[in-house]
């Protein structure tokens, strides 16, 4: 349901189901979909275990039950090109984005392994080489970084689009608006892609947001759509109009992902402002690994497929957690290192 | 093997809990991600999810058990095919971390012993840190007289002259503001760039600080080096998020493999009876700040010279000018493409013997015309423009103070946490013993600005105040 596009696609988005407007998944992209979901989802699990045996400290925000939003829009971009930024749930893009499992574990228990080499833990990671622009704790921030990203793409006409991802609760920050302006305005090459998990921390969307998430961009002429977050075919669809969309030179557009995550806000989070039956409800019905596995039984793969590919990430998460707690602790001397850039760098 | 699962940790401050409920029964087989268990912590009861699949094989701690302890084993998962004679065979899945390298390094830590592993563009030079360990550089070295070519110019024609030469060397610079392009700067600053670089480097923005600031910043992070003028440092507020979370902290975050190139400009402190919300001084705030530099020109040369430094600096530089200097014409700015001055290195403006006075910005021009009175009263006062407020020139603060054995600090700023009140313990720090007489301060007052002009007046400091400070500190009050 794209809303008044500025130069409006013929195509109705996402809406459709997956196999109008796609060919038939063929067990391949099946199995693609399935580790890649699998990785972050046991990935994460493992995380929650680190924390619980207290080697991973401060806030841990997991990203279990979002799997397919990621994903599928990584499955869409160009990997060659695009840039990524998101908010500090932000474990998911990294392994979407090809970082290496290790790292990223190591950074959440503060080793000299880690990304950051210890210094940024789990909410601040950054990979130039994968072109993954953090890892942001300040919510709303990676709206107006990722603009400028975008802004980056166009200044040196390189044909990349950045790739924002903000929660249903930084939405309501006054610098996204304000990058929805400017980007709109200067038509910069940029997805904006809502994760609505429904609760901005405690705070269920309804009581926080007026109106409707996707449409926010209609004022600035930004096209917007809903799409359902837990079905990755769905996702990447919409991803893939929408990036061919802005790569024609026509300015942002907004993708609104209807997920759900199963986890607290934070590892210390009870939850209680939803019900045990919303979230077995949702693991129940709608779980983007289940589906997946589903299709692959049905269209005749043997379970010893299935189990090996789950084999082969449970090692990598394994030898991850492995890495993680072997790795030493940062050298004493990093605590004075990377303040600022040498001059003659 | 089997395995044992631990009692968790639920929050970061969870040091044991009470098992108040067991969901799952031995012998019952889990997936990853069923629940297992409730936990009672001091703040809630939570859920324990299983992270492997296996059998519940043998509960350790039984259901209503109070305070046990984090990482205690509360239960044993069993694969596929094991029994319950397996257990025994315990591997609790946690590998000793390994012990920390640095135990011994840490005694004799000294910093330039790790200096082999740090990735390129990472050393220590930070003038600050070394300060920290209780070492205090030369400045950077300035042959400034050696800029014989000069040319006659505004402050304000001096900014832009050096945006452009810079902008013309590297392409990559870009200028972004409200009013920089067809209105030519809110202040003229950038008179004439948007016909010579076109809208795409030289752009309008809406009103709207945070917003084009985190656009600069991001743009920054992906290789452009932006220039964001602020209509003045007071509508900056609206963007100091992002000048301190998302370009100052980002190197460190990174572990030194993203940086921010970022100049953020645009006139600090008061004008002329704008009143409060328009006339601040945020040198004390941003030079609070590791990871930014701080600049605070005074002269034209001073402005180009500086200006060119900001923006070829790999670092997010905050650049403090000021409104009613713009319009100061010199006679004495180098032309040279090459005048640029080194960021933490300060000038001495005067030369003397009876005491120091540190002043930057608009002050520089008070401090001089008070060392004139002092002169006529018989008292010969050094006066130094710090040009840099972080990285600080301590050295040649110190050397001076030493010399002279009194010192007068003036900014325009309040006195609460100030760049005086910072200098004071420099003082105290590093040449208690060579003071005749304790520092003076001269400051705003720890008011907000009135509009009244007798007010407006009286809550500056001005050229008077420095010198009776200055005359106090020689006791000749």
């Amino acid at each position: 349901m794209a809303t008044s596009a500025k130069k409006n696609t013929s195509k109705k988005l996402g809406s459709g189901n997956v196999s109008n407007s796609n060919p038939e998944p063929t067990i391949e992209d099946l199995k693609k979909y399935y580790r890649d979901m699998l990785l972050i989802r046991r990935f994460e699990e493992k995380a929650g275990q680190l924390y619980g045996m207290g080697l991973i400290g401060g806030f841990c925000h997991l990203y279990i039950g979002q799997e397919a939003v990621v994903t599928g829009i990584t499955a869409a971009q160009d990997n060659t090109k695009d840039t990524v930024v998101t908010s500090y749930r932000d474990h998911a893009h990294m392994l979407a984005c090809g970082m290496d499992p290790n790292g990223i574990m190591a950074e959440l228990t503060g080793r000299e392994g880690g990304y950051s080499r210890g210094k940024g833990g789990s909410m601040h990671m950054f990979s130039k080489e994968q072109r993954f622009f953090g890892g942001h704790g300040i919510v709303g921030a990676s709206t107006s970084i990722g603009a400028g990203l975008g802004f980056s793409h166009k200044y040196k006409k390189d044909g990349g689009v950045a790739i924002a991802y903000m929660g249903d609760g930084a939405s309501n920050q006054g610098q996204v608006a304000e990058c929805y302006n400017m980007a709109a305005l200067w038509d910069l090459p940029i997805l904006f892609v809502i994760e609505n998990n429904q609760y901005g921390m405690g705070t269920s969307v309804k009581r926080s947001s007026a109106g409707t998430l996707y449409r926010r961009g209609e004022g600035y002429g930004i096209p917007g759509e809903q799409v359902d977050g837990m079905d990755v075919f769905e996702v990447e669809a919409a991803a893939r109009q929408a990036l061919d969309y802005i790569r024609g030179g026509n300015g942002p557009y907004i993708l609104e992902m209807h997920t759900y995550r199963y986890r607290g806000h934070s590892m210390s989070d009870p939850a209680k402002y939803r019900t045990k039956e919303e979230v077995a409800g949702m693991k129940q019905d709608r779980d983007p690994i289940t589906a997946i596995k589903d299709m692959l039984q049905e269209k005749g793969v043997e379970e010893s497929v299935i189990k090996d590919i789950d084999k082969d990430i449970k090692e990598i998460v394994n030898n991850s957690a492995t890495f993680a707690q072997e790795s030493p602790e940062p050298h004493v001397d990093e605590l004075w290192t990377d303040i600022l850039v040498s001059e003659d760098a | 093997m089997p395995t044992n699962i631990l009692m968790p940790a639920l929050s970061p401050t969870m040091t044991e809990g009470n098992l108040a409920k067991w969901i799952k029964s031995e012998g019952d087989s889990v997936e990853a991600g069923d629940v297992i268990a409730e936990i009672e912590t001091d703040k809630a009861t939570m859920e324990v999810e299983a992270v492997d699949e296996g059998i519940l094989g043998k509960i350790l701690i039984s259901e209503g058990a109070q305070n046990v302890a984090v990482n205690t084993p509360i239960a044993v998962l069993l694969e596929e095919g094991e029994t319950a004679n397996d257990i025994g065979d315990v591997s609790t899945d946690t590998p000793a971390p390994a012990a920390s390298a640095d135990d011994q390094q840490a005694e004799d830590a000294p910093a330039a012993s790790h200096d082999a592993d740090q990735p390129e563009g990472a050393v220590i030079e930070d003038r600050d840190i070394l300060y920290h360990q209780g070492i205090i550089i030369e400045p950077p070295p300035f042959d400034e007289a050696s800029f014989t070519d000069v040319y006659e110019a505004t402050v304000r024609e001096a900014l832009r002259d050096a945006m452009s030469e810079e902008m013309r060397r590297d392409e990559t610079v870009y200028l972004m503001g409200e009013e920089v392009a067809e209105y030519q700067g809110a202040y003229k600053c950038s008179q004439g760039m948007l016909d010579e670089f076109g809208a795409d480097r030289v752009i309008d923005t809406p009103i709207t600080e945070h917003g084009f600031a985190g656009i600069a910043v991001g743009s920054a992070m992906n290789g452009l080096k932006p220039i964001v003028e602020f209509m003045t440092w007071n509508f900056g507020m609206q963007a100091i998020d992002h000048i301190i979370n998302s370009a100052a902290k980002t190197l460190y975050m990174a572990g030194g493999q993203l940086g921010c190139p970022i100049v953020f400009r645009g006139p600090n402190g008061a004008a002329s009876r704008v009143a409060a919300q328009h006339s601040q001084c945020y040198a004390s705030w941003y030079a609070h700040v590791p990871g930014l530099k701080v600049v605070s020109p005074w002269s034209a040369a001073d402005a180009k010279g500086l200006m060119k430094a900001a923006i070829r600096d790999p670092n997010p530089v905050v650049f403090l000018e000021n409104e009613l200097l713009y319009g100061d014409k010199y006679d004495n700015i180098p032309s040279s493409d090459d005048y640029v001055i080194p960021i933490g290195r300060a000038k001495i403006e005067r030369s003397g013997s009876d005491v120091t006075i540190v002043a930057f910005s608009i002050m520089v021009g008070k401090a001089l015309k008070a060392a004139e009175e002092l002169a006529e009263q018989g008292i010969d006062a050094e006066v130094i423009n710090l040009r840099t407020i972080r990285p600080l020139d301590r050295h040649t603060i110190l050397e001076s103070v030493k010399k002279t054995n009194r010192i007068v600090v003036a900014e325009e700023g309040w006195p609460f946490a100030g760049i005086g009140s910072e200098i004071a313990a420099l003082i105290d720090e590093h040449a208690f013993d060579y003071l005749d007489a304790p520092l003076a301060r001269v400051c705003a007052k720890d008011v907000p600005l009135p509009y009244a002009a007798n007010l407006e007046a009286l809550a500056l400091p001005q050229s008077q105040h420095i010198v009776e400070a200055a005359k106090k500190v020689c006791y000749q009050d």
